[in-house]
């Protein structure tokens, strides 16, 4: 299985459109996430076979493929949540799951994984404690997801696009450096999914990396970098402008089809 | 181990109804005991102590295998176990919550067993109170463990007749444990609400109650201590 390198693919655009060396964040010259190899059974079937990827530093990555396609067990892989069968994943220079990572890496689930009778900023303030920072994060991160009017709503009355952004406020908290986020715009209306994508952009900006998966096609196009998957392997990784020129294709939806078809 | 029992109180506080059966049930039982016996008063006097430092085992059993069960599913506990918090601290954090809830509903019981209802104790009440605050953090502790093997919040709540009545049954509250057949005694020995019982046993006679009451205090701690232990044990890092 040939070695898909994501990261520095998007380094290399990067080089030839302007001397990089200028940007502090591309002196890092590690990747974020490194995944080597990687297999995993699930419920009695391979979820992923043999993947291999880099996820560049200090970017917005996107992790895109159909329903069912591995994104949830890669993304588990990566957090250290998730048994693996063989294969290898190395955090920021660390194998997965390490403890000392616990800290430096926030995971947001595809459920929202809040209490739902508890207040926007109960929910907040538990993970704040258990983190060790202090309430102007708490606020912060509540303003950030858009969520101030709600801030003392019980999360059980608000809606699930709402609760979506509750669960996203929380991995904010303690300025993690890799982000985790499992579908984290889903059922959301555009001018909040646009205002969230240019929130993960802040964020990249300062130096965070981003992993965001999607089963939307059209969220694609608001990444640095793009993985997709299909049936537990990885169809193809790159730029959205280095995969069009790849397929001589225009929309992402269309790429997604050609890299299917040419097998 | 504070943050996490901050926020069991503070659902329990956002539940009063909950907090008022676990408050008022065991009172209304205690008050119908009384009642069904009012021709025998020594019946009352003598299981009223055992029922009252038993009763929070039963209630603590419950709310923890369906609020642990609840976060197994809803993926809290996933997102936990993904943060720097150790296993124990979550443990330690639940089982303050609810030794607080079972301080207080300890404290009601007591002050209608003891008050209105005229239920007397050889030994000191405040053991009574502190031996229900030890049967919760057991029955806290075991509804954990428990929580690991059930799917659906109903099969939950059916380990409270596989778990917990036979042990009521055995521990000496029907029967005392020397009449039982000896295969029975053996279980009954095993099982540590019959410790739990006991030293309840023992508090509510009168005259001294002495050495085989810590003895039997101490069992029944490491009881729940032994099944805090089987609880994080059923609490993965990494599941499947």
């Amino acid at each position: 299985m040939p070695r898909s390198s994501l990261g520095r693919g998007a380094r290399k655009i990067r080089e030839t459109t302007e001397s990089v060396w200028d940007n502090p964040h591309d002196r890092v010259l590690m990747d974020a996430v490194v995944v080597h190899d990687l297999t995993v059974i699930r419920g009695g079937r391979r979820a992923l076979a043999g993947v291999s990827l880099d996820v560049a530093r200090g970017a917005v990555n996107g992790l895109l493929g159909p329903s069912g396609s591995g994104k949830t067990t890669l993304l588990r892989s990566i957090v250290g949540v998730q048994r693996l069968a063989a294969g290898s994943v190395l955090v920021l220079g660390e194998p997965a799951g390490t403890p000392a990572l616990r800290a430096r890496v926030a995971y947001v689930t595809q459920a929202p994984a809040i209490y739902p009778d508890l207040s926007v900023r109960e929910n907040l303030r538990y993970f704040a404690r258990i983190l060790r920072v202090g309430s102007s994060e708490v606020d912060d991160a509540i303003a950030r997801v858009f969520l101030e009017e709600f801030a003392d709503s019980v999360v059980g009355s608000l809606s699930g696009g709402q609760r979506a952004r509750v669960s996203l406020a929380t991995a904010l908290l303690g300025r993690p450096e890799l982000l985790v986020l499992d579908e984290p715009t889903v059922g959301l209306d555009p001018v909040l999914r646009r205002d969230l994508w240019s929130t993960f952009h802040e964020l990249a900006a300062d130096g965070a990396t981003l992993l965001v998966s999607s089963h939307v096609m059209d969220e694609a196009e608001r990444c640095d970098g793009l993985i997709l998957l299909r049936e537990g392997a990885v169809l193809a990784t790159g730029t959205p402008a280095e995969l069009r020129a790849r397929t001589h294709a225009e929309a992402l939806e269309d790429v997604f089809l050609h890299l299917v078809e040419a097998g | 181990m504070t943050a996490t029992a901050i926020r069991v109180l503070t659902q329990l506080r956002r539940d009063p109804r909950t907090v008022a059966l676990v408050v008022g049930v065991p009172c209304l039982l205690e008050f119908l005991l009384k009642e069904i016996f009012s021709g025998r008063p020594e019946v009352f006097q003598h299981v009223g102590a055992p029922l009252l430092g038993l009763f929070p085992f039963v209630s603590m059993f419950v709310v923890t295998s369906v609020t642990m069960l609840r976060e197994r599913i809803s993926g809290t506990l996933e997102r936990l176990m993904s943060l720097p918090l150790a296993k124990l601290d979550l443990l330690a954090g639940y089982a303050l919550a609810f030794a607080v809830a079972a301080l207080l509903q300890a404290a009601a019981v007591s002050a209608l067993a003891f008050g209105a209802l005229g239920l007397h104790v050889g030994g000191p009440r405040v053991a009574v109170a502190a031996l229900a605050v030890a049967n919760a953090t057991l029955g806290m502790a075991l509804g954990l463990f428990v929580s690991a093997f059930a799917r659906t919040e109903f099969q939950a709540v059916q380990f409270l007749p596989a778990v917990v009545f036979p042990q009521f049954l055995l521990s000496g509250l029907f029967v005392a444990r020397g009449e039982m057949a000896r295969w029975l005694r053996a279980i009954s020995d095993a099982l540590p609400l019959s410790y739990a019982y006991d030293a309840l046993a023992r508090v509510a006679a009168d005259g001294p109650y002495g050495g085989w009451f810590a003895a039997d205090l101490a069992v029944t701690v490491c009881g729940a201590l032994l099944a805090l232990a089987a609880g994080a044990a059923t609490l993965r890092r990494r599941t499947p």
